[in-house]
């Protein structure tokens, strides 16, 4: 009993020596807030493994390298149970609590808009990697995400199909009781009109969630000369969309956006969607370089392909990283720290992510290319091209 | 002078001027679409062969609801679930697998034939255990207590359906012989669109036989008369009532494999929306009628799927037909003001009620 009370004693010691000891401390401790449990578990899977993933790296090359400096990199994994407020909570006790120098995540917008706000205030740099949502950073200058916006998608592939195939008519159906595909629809139709001029989208029809039935909407398309379809849906309804359109004798190519991603699609649509192009964030089939590097590292580590969460997450990761570089010293001043870590987020140039290069706007939205995927005869979501803004 | 403004009515103003307002745009809007023409007649028969397709699927499922309707005075609202229940075990159970082996490409019709048998079972089976489980011991309640039993029904199907099988939707496979077009009046038509057509309008006329020409039928209708007399007369009661709700059920199993048939998807809330619409389309042909369940599925598809293009959009409203839903249930406002019986309906007043 004696020994313990002696041996806590010179533990506290310590812990009192080591609290007073240098200003500048030799841990950087990196908040992660991700939904382990909840609805989307195998999101928060992605994250938390994607970012153990890239702390290997850091301890094999022994720490953090900040201005000649080497840092012990900690990191603080906080579960949001995919909720509003626990992701809020999270980041309240990291920040507060935990003292991290920056935080990564939560994933959805659901959990980042809400959770940036506390981020903001609190001066603390966060980086939504897969959050698409305009409002997770808008007016927010703490707040930054590794991910395109809704807007982009819909120039993306406006200008994929007028360079690719050279097509000048084009046909939108979505669902107008939706708002991500009414907003990607209404982006798509503005850019086309863009390019091609005034009535070159010659048929905008929509329908209203739960439908099933498309033959009129589709009747019209084929009847309206245009040379292809977009449509911005979820994955049952491009199943049904792409299997009505192909029965009623439409041959031209049907084109989505990232909500085609999930595996269902092709698990419900079959061969009807072989050989069709959607836009997203990665592709991991056909992938080449570090993104290749990195899908089968991640593969033979836990034993599947990473999803864009995983691969969104990790350049996120690299971002922190070389955010905390940029900023040349850790002085120990976390409220300082933060704040030149933010100012070294925001002028990241032209950094070479595996989901593509990124350069930060003041707003904290990246400049980023899109990547067409094209769906394989395997029904494999393969890499076709690159589109940039 | 003043004695005959105060007899005015005014809801029955307000009434003349909401059938006059209906009236007078479906109207406006469909002379100022055959004016404009902006479709060909291939396109216009294109779009009243989807409607008479969808609406064969609302008229099988439609005949559930009118007779239990007919016989007990209650809306079984668990019908839509029935309808999912038995295609969804069937694709789970059997089409899948039989896909995944081989079987259901070489033997596409077998494969077909023991699917639709599997669902009919199921349906019915789901059917006769809600009737007896929810709906018997409560035939004696006041009318309100079934109804609500009969939603508690439906969500208990549903859930436990998605317990079983899981939320997921899932795919049903493409059955080879049924891909393609055929040509009919100057168009083409699909074979699965065909199949459906055919099918119901079978089932239906088989359906109307059974019930007027044999036994059993007579004794449903004798129940729907008046179940205490029928019981006098040596009639199982218990029995007849049973045999309409299986007879109800069979429709709607049959109803779900064409469903499955043309949309090649399924999941455990699959029933909601179709299950709404042919309850709709029961009101509309006059609920009680066999026929009027008939005619008003192929009247709401027709509606559904005509009516955007034709009276909409001759008034400038682009993309009609996410507002279809809005022209099948103005249709059914208007038809009931005129008709509150429904097309086909016998006058509740005359015959009990």
């Amino acid at each position: 009993m004696k020994k313990y009370k002696v041996f806590s004693l010179l533990l506290i010691v310590a812990f009192l020596l080591a609290a007073c000891g240098p200003a500048a401390p030799k841990t950087i401790k990196i908040g992660i807030n991700a939904p382990l449990t909840g609805d989307i578990p195998k999101v928060g899977e992605g994250t938390k493994y994607a970012a153990e993933m890239w702390l290997e790296d850091i301890d094999a090359a022994g720490g953090l390298d900040v201005g000649g400096t080497k840092y012990k990199v900690e990191l603080v994994i906080e579960d949001n149970e995919s909720k509003a407020d626990s992701a809020v909570k999270a980041n309240t006790k990291m920040i507060t609590q935990d003292d991290v120098l920056i935080i990564v995540g939560p994933q959805s917008s659901k959990q980042a808009v809400p959770a940036g706000e506390v981020a903001n205030n609190n001066e603390t740099p966060m980086i939504s990697p897969w959050s698409t949502n305009p409002k997770t950073t808008l007016d927010r200058p703490w707040v930054f995400r590794g991910c395109f916006l809704d807007p982009f998608q819909g120039p993306v592939i406006a200008n994929f199909a007028s360079e690719e195939f050279g097509f000048t008519k084009a046909a939108v159906l979505y669902d107008v009781a939706s708002d991500y595909p009414k907003g990607l629809a209404e982006f798509f139709k503005a850019a086309w009109e863009e390019l091609h001029g005034e009535g070159s989208v010659v048929a905008y029809e929509s329908f209203t969630t739960k439908d099933t039935d498309f033959s009129a909407q589709l009747t019209k398309i084929k009847n309206s000369g245009a040379e292809f379809i977009f449509t911005p849906q979820y994955y049952n309804e491009v199943a049904l969309i792409v299997q009505q359109a192909h029965e009623l004798g439409w041959t031209g190519p049907i084109m989505g956006s990232d909500s085609w991603g999930s595996t269902e699609t092709v698990k419900l649509c079959g061969p009807d969607c072989y050989g069709l192009f959607f836009s997203t964030h990665y592709a991991a089939a056909g992938a080449t370089g570090a993104t290749k590097e990195f899908i089968d590292r991640y593969n033979a580590k836990y034993g599947y392909v990473p999803d864009d969460v995983g691969a969104l997450t990790w350049d996120a990761m690299n971002i922190a990283k070389q955010a905390i570089q940029d900023c040349g010293k850790i002085t120990g001043d976390l409220k300082a720290d933060r704040k030149c870590v933010r100012d070294a987020l925001a002028s990241i140039k032209n950094f070479h992510g595996i989901t593509g290069d990124m350069t930060f706007t003041e707003d904290g939205d990246p400049i980023k290319c899109a990547v067409i995927v094209r769906i394989s005869d395997a029904g494999e979501y393969e890499f076709y091209k690159q589109v940039c803004p | 002078m003043r004695q005959r403004f105060q007899d005015i009515d005014y809801l029955g103003v307000v009434l003349w001027l909401l059938r006059t307002g209906i009236i007078i745009l479906v109207i406006w809007g469909s002379v100022a679409t055959i004016i404009q023409n902006p479709y060909s007649s291939k396109t216009w028969m294109d779009f009243i062969v989807f409607g008479v397709a969808q609406g064969s699927l609302y008229a099988l499922i439609a005949i559930g609801y009118t007779l239990v309707y007919g016989v007990l005075f209650m809306i079984n609202f668990a019908h839509s679930e029935f309808f999912m229940s038995g295609i969804f075990t069937a694709t789970i159970l059997l089409a899948n697998p039989m896909k995944a082996s081989g079987f259901l490409d070489s033997h596409p019709f077998v494969g077909l034939g023991l699917i639709t048998i599997t669902a009919i079972i199921v349906s019915v089976a789901i059917a006769l255990l809600t009737e007896r489980v929810a709906y018997r011991p409560l035939r004696k309640a006041p009318r309100l207590v079934p109804l609500i039993t009969a939603i508690g029904a439906s969500f208990f199907w549903q859930y436990f359906f998605r317990g079983l099988f899981g939320s997921e939707v899932k795919p049903f496979p493409q059955i080879e012989g049924l891909i393609g077009k055929i040509p009919f009046l100057g168009t083409e038509i699909l074979i699965n669109q065909v199949v459906v057509i055919v099918v119901a309008i079978i089932m239906l006329i088989g359906l109307y036989i059974f019930v007027m020409k044999t036994k059993i039928g007579k004794s449903i209708r004798a129940v729907a008369e008046d179940k205490d007399t029928a019981a006098l007369m040596g009639i199982d009661v218990d029995r007849a009532i049973s045999i309409t709700f299986a007879m109800g059920a069979a429709m709607a199993g049959i109803a779900g494999v064409l469903y499955a048939m043309v949309f090649r998807q399924v999941h455990f809330f699959m029933g909601f929306i179709p299950g709404i619409k042919a309850f709709t389309a029961a009101v509309l042909g006059g609920i009680g009628s066999i026929p009027g369940a008939a005619v008003g599925g192929f009247f709401l598809g027709m509606f559904e799927s005509v009516g955007p293009s034709l009276f909409l959009q001759g008034l400038g409203i682009p993309a009609p037909h996410q507002l279809k839903d809005v022209i099948a249930f103005t249709m059914l406002v208007l038809v009931l003001i005129f008709r509150p019986q429904g097309i086909l309906g016998e006058r509740l007043a005359e015959k009990k009620a």
